[in-house]
């Protein structure tokens, strides 16, 4: 198990420093002088030579990388354009509501895809089994903007149940600025959720450990809450693990719907205002965060299950 | 597998015969249909401006209202179809060309180059695909080029670790090794005999991905950031809906209806094509 985990947390070092490299590469590769971009056109030579001095523009491309991976270790990925203030300072403020959000949507679309998913293996091919899948199938594909508009047009503006702009404050306020998003984002997972925990509950149920269970005159219903949901909801642990970056992709949509603060605000800000240091900023930490959920829904996994750790 | 005509027909009449795929196969029919029609259909110019009819309700003359600058809606809904169809294709041609090659190469070739391009792909992956696609387009801006670009860049590692599972599965299968025996070239081997036993999968996969790729369009375009305005693409529309939500829902619906009932269509038919052609993938997603 150790050995697995250091192996998995090397492969996720290696991909974010190549990761970082092309990141690197890419900006470096774009036609234009970074300074000048930056600057605008009315800055003066001496401006800009200081601001490609500060930046070590003016060192070999080998070295600039070098000299960026140092900032990176130090957690300094460089300095906001216009405010002057530190592009991680800036990134973690807004960090914070992102993962709020994300993890909001996550917990009702799991709790009730599982439930659906659980309901509908312990009761195959009836009413509810069809029409659970009927809605599956029809959720899954529907992306998480589209959705966001539809609610907020719906719900925010016709109806006014629920706020259509801004966090809130206060813990309610919040709250009732969460739901709108949350439900966005969530809704194709529930329909991705149960139809995964309903496969791999039909699986588990036809394993001799349910069967022996039932011999002992286990009542059927805590056969299928705690022996067989048990393992049959390993699949979502990993599927969520690799879903970070669809949720953190919709949670940027939903942020800018919504008018949330949060990262994907920040980006398209940035975008706009031709803030790069902030753009890149954002990407990278948003990259690694989806990596090391990423390996470590895998560590998770193998943890569940043993049989996974021989797979690379 | 689609190798000659009369099993290209059996796959349709196998996707026809179910009833979700038959649904899928009409609403992407109907889709494709306006795309390529869509010069004839449109009753309106889809970009021409008419300020006197800014923002009218749905009505005979303009079915589905008109926007703040008096454009048809429903003219620049049918038009939103072409565009999202000329990003789509191309692109999931394009990653599944290439995923194909690079795929094959990986699951054929030696194990240092099979390591490397791994990596790369799971590098790729690693990318949040919409922050990546934001990062592109800070870069060098929007354009239906970057869209194309940075949807071909993100699904080419899908396309390439299929390719290369299914290719290490056949690597050591007997008519390969007789082929290699003869002497035969890599080039011939897997163009001539492994590609027709894996491109049958990969179609199954490129029909999943054309929904996640005009969604992709559709929410860069409607960030700004994706095909230029005046372009009617569905995006778009939603951009201006967005801005005109409390005036008039027509803009939202009108692109937002299309994206979900493509997003249907294409999940549906890939579905059931998935199903037919090869059961066994069922499992795995």
């Amino acid at each position: 198990m150790l050995l697995y985990a250091i192996r998995r947390f090397g492969l996720a070092l290696l991909i974010l420093i190549v990761a970082v490299t092309v990141m690197f590469l890419m900006i470096r590769a774009v036609p234009g002088d970074p300074v000048q971009i930056m600057l605008g056109p009315r800055a003066t030579p001496e401006l800009q030579a200081r601001l490609t001095a500060e930046l070590a523009l003016d060192q070999p491309i080998w070295k600039q990388l070098l000299i960026f991976y140092g900032n990176l270790m130090r957690g300094d990925l460089g300095i906001d354009v216009f405010s002057g203030r530190s592009v991680t300072a800036i990134v973690f403020d807004q960090l914070p509501h992102t993962l709020a959000l994300i993890f909001a949507s996550i917990l009702w679309s799991a709790l009730l895809g599982i439930g659906l998913g659980a309901y509908a293996a312990a009761h195959p091919n009836t009413l509810i089994d069809r029409i659970a899948a009927a809605i599956s199938v029809s959720f899954v594909a529907a992306p998480a903007f589209v959705v966001a508009l539809l609610s907020l047009l719906i719900f925010a503006v016709h109806l006014q149940w629920f706020p259509a702009i801004g966090a809130g404050e206060g813990f309610w306020g919040r709250l009732d600025h969460l739901v709108l998003p949350a439900f966005a984002i969530g809704l194709s997972w529930v329909g991705y959720i149960a139809r995964l925990v309903r496969a791999s509950m039909l699986e588990v149920m036809g394993e001799s450990h349910i069967r022996t269970a039932r011999a002992f005159g286990i009542s059927e219903r805590r056969v299928v809450m705690v022996y067989a949901l048990r393992i049959a909801i390993l699949p979502v642990v990993t599927v969520i693990g690799v879903g970070m970056g669809f949720l953190l992709s919709s949670a940027v949509f939903a942020e800018i719907v919504f008018a949330r603060p949060g990262l994907g605000k920040l980006v398209i800000d940035s975008i706009t205002t031709r803030n790069y240091p902030i753009v890149m900023g954002s990407v990278l930490i948003s990259t690694g965060l989806f990596v090391a959920s990423t390996a470590l829904a895998d560590l998770i996994n193998a943890w569940l299950d043993p049989r996974a750790r021989t797979a690379t | 597998m689609a190798k000659s005509r009369s099993e290209l027909g059996q796959i349709i009449h196998g996707v026809a015969r179910d009833p979700l795929g038959l649904m899928g196969l009409i609403i992407v029919g109907a889709i494709v249909f306006c795309a390529v029609f869509a010069v004839w259909i449109v009753p309106y110019d889809p970009v021409a401006m008419n300020i006197k009819d800014r923002l009218q309700e749905p009505s005979a003359t303009y079915l589905l209202g008109t926007d703040q600058l008096g454009r048809d809606t429903f003219s620049r809904v049918i038009m939103g179809g072409q565009v999202a169809l000329k990003v789509a294709l191309p692109a999931v041609f394009g990653a599944m060309a290439i995923g194909l090659t690079l795929g094959m190469i990986a699951g054929y070739g030696p194990k240092w180059l099979d390591n490397v391009l791994m990596l790369l792909f799971d590098t790729i992956r690693s990318f949040p695909t919409v922050m990546f696609a934001l990062a592109v387009v800070a870069l060098v801006g929007p354009s239906l080029q970057t869209v194309v670009f940075v949807v071909m860049a993100t699904s080419i590692p899908t396309y390439g670790r299929v390719a290369r599972t299914q290719t290490l599965t056949l690597r050591n299968s007997e008519f390969i090794l007789a082929e290699r025996s003869m002497g035969a070239s890599m080039a011939r081997i897997l163009g001539v005999h492994m590609l027709p036993n894996i491109i049958g999968v990969l179609a199954v996969l490129a029909a999943m991905d054309i929904p996640t790729v005009i969604a992709l369009e559709a929410g860069l375009s409607f960030l700004g950031l994706g095909v230029k305005p005046p372009t009617p693409s569905w995006g778009a529309l939603l951009k201006d809906g967005y801005s005109l939500i409390r005036q008039t829902p027509w803009l939202v619906v009108g692109g937002g209806l299309p994206i979900i009932l493509a997003t249907l269509g294409f999940t549906f038919l890939g579905e059931s094509l998935r199903d037919v052609v090869d059961p066994k993938l069922r499992k795995q997603r």
